[in-house]
């Protein structure tokens, strides 16, 4: 947490890999290759991987395929993927309809 | 102190304005240092907005940055970037339902005009004609056609990866401490971790935190932090492509490429709402989603089906005037200020990140920014 990364370390070419066309992220359809080129692109945390590609932003929430997308980013950081914290869960943890949100009840405090 | 550390810039905050000026500076062949005090790039009110790119509404102080950007510089920001942003200059739809909310949209339509922006009211049968999703209860509204939205998320990482390409260097992690004069002139930035790092200019872009960072060389900015929320639903089919507003101010939103609806608003309570977050992300409070989704299917009926899928929250910078505070300070040579948003500094990044760059390299600006000035701010008597 809040360790200083120089974001200009040199962390090599990308170089294309077989399996890059694999779909890691199944309900926003992200491939493996993305992943690996956002890397490239200097998106070195799973936040900024998610907010740059949408992956783990689908309806299960990163469910699947979280531990896989923290793989491959650390990989290609060169860096054990217990260094990358893992984006923050946000509610609703299970999809809600908007009427079914919106119909809270209201405490006595708020009244 | 380590000669690597020096640049002719250096920038505090790595949000969409410290990576906005980044990249302009980098593309003029300046040498950048940003410092972020997070791990993330952009993980302040950057990532955490609702995506307008709006000029109605807007103060005549700040529109003209507003009216400059989407004219010049939004259409072509996708490709200059390299990176889809997501840019939609579709309209944006300021809705009424009650003669009270035409005269609120009314007012905000003729100053806006005054200053030269294309914006009109309309009545209900026009609402429709434009978006026919709307719900009965919708009276009329002001209909600026040149607004639009754009995903914020995307855009500050796309300034973060061209500037970075253009030889930036960004630091994250590194949260700044203070600020040092040398000889008179601003030049050293401190950082907790005990870092030195010296250029020729300073840019203090850290949005609410710029006001401490901002006081250790005696620059206060009157501004106080709120809490501002969003959500998104899961994709739907496409409906509709202008950003919306109310003139209640309710919910704002627009649907976004990907089809889900992000949709932001408030429950009014915002200046004593509890932030029931946890360390480095805001968190919302549980009584605002439910409220921005009462205020949502007022409008759009078709929506109460449409599930969400998250929720979020972020705080904006809001300044005592409603507008930034932009460019030199008086006295302190070397200090360039960009902070105090107030709610409305992602539609205007892309001008602000150009300007600032001009102001820095050539010490002037081709709009006109001095009613956004830090010297404005005076007592009452
Ligand atoms: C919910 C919500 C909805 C919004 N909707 C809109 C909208 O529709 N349209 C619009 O135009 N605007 C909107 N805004 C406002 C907009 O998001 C902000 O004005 C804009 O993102 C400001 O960018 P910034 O770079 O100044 O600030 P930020 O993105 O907050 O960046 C400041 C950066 O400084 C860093 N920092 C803080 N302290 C330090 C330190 N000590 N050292 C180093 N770095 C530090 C922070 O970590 C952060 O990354 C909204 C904001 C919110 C929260």
């Amino acid at each position: 947490m809040n360790q200083i990364v120089d974001r200009s370390r040199d962390i090599g070419e990308f170089v294309p890999q077989p399996d890059d066309d694999m779909l890691v992220c199944r309900c926003e359809e992200v491939t493996k290759g993305e992943i690996r080129k956002a890397v490239h692109d200097g998106m070195w945390t799973i936040t900024e991987i998610r907010r740059y590609l949408r992956t783990g932003m689908g309806l299960c929430q990163g469910q699947t395929c979280a531990r896989l997308v923290k793989g491959i980013v650390a990989r290609e950081l060169g860096i054990s993927p217990a260094q990358l914290e893992p984006a923050t869960a946000r509610s609703p943890m299970r999809p809600i309809e908007m009427k079914v949100l919106g119909k809270e009840e209201v405490s006595d405090t708020w009244q | 102190m380590a000669v690597k550390n020096k640049a002719d810039v250096i920038i505090v905050g790595a949000g969409i304005i410290g990576c906005a000026v980044a990249y302009y500076l980098t593309k003029k062949g300046k040498s950048v240092i940003v410092l972020e005090a997070s791990d993330n790039i952009g993980n302040g009110g950057s990532s955490r907005n609702g995506g307008g790119v709006r000029q109605s509404g807007r103060d005549p102080r700040e529109l003209p940055l507003a009216m400059y950007g989407i004219e010049k510089l939004w259409p072509g920001l996708s490709d200059e970037l390299g990176v889809d942003c997501e840019y939609h200059k579709e309209g944006n739809l300021r809705l009424g339902k009650t003669e009270k909310h035409l005269e609120i949209l009314q007012g905000l339509t003729e100053r806006a005009k005054a200053c030269g922006l294309d914006v009109r009211m309309i009545d209900a049968k026009e609402v429709k004609q434009i978006n026919p999703h709307l719900s009965d209860e919708v009276i009329g509204a002001s209909w600026c056609p040149t607004d639009g939205h754009a995903n914020p998320m995307v855009t500050t990482l796309a300034f973060y990866r061209k500037a970075r390409m253009q030889g930036a260097r960004f630091i994250t992690g590194e949260p700044v401490k203070r600020l040092r004069k040398v000889k008179g002139r601003l030049r050293e930035v401190l950082t907790e971790s005990g870092d030195v790092y010296e250029g020729d200019f300073v840019l203090v872009a850290a949005g609410y935190a710029s006001r401490k960072i901002l006081g250790t060389v005696g620059v206060d900015v009157p501004m106080h932090v709120e809490l501002m929320e969003c959500l998104v639903t899961e994709a739907e089919p496409p409906m509709f492509n202008q950003m919306l507003g109310t003139a209640e101010a309710d919910f704002y939103g627009h649907q976004s490429d990907h089809g889900s609806f992000v949709f932001g608003g408030s429950s009014g309570l915002e200046l004593n709402n509890k932030d029931e977050g946890a360390k480095n992300s805001p968190g919302n409070a549980a009584i605002t989603a439910p409220c921005i989704c009462r205020g949502i299917m007022k409008y759009f009926p078709e929506l109460a089906d449409a599930k969400i899928v998250r929720t979020w929250a972020g705080y904006i910078d809001i300044c005592q005037d409603g507008v930034p505070v932009l460019g030199f300070v008086d006295d302190i040579p070397g200090l360039v200020v960009a902070c105090a948003f107030s709610g409305h500094g992602f539609g205007i990044a892309p001008a602000v990140g150009e300007q600032l760059a001009m102001l820095i390299t050539e010490g002037k600006t081709s709009v006109d920014i001095s009613g956004l000035r830090y010297g404005r701010f005076q007592a009452k008597i």
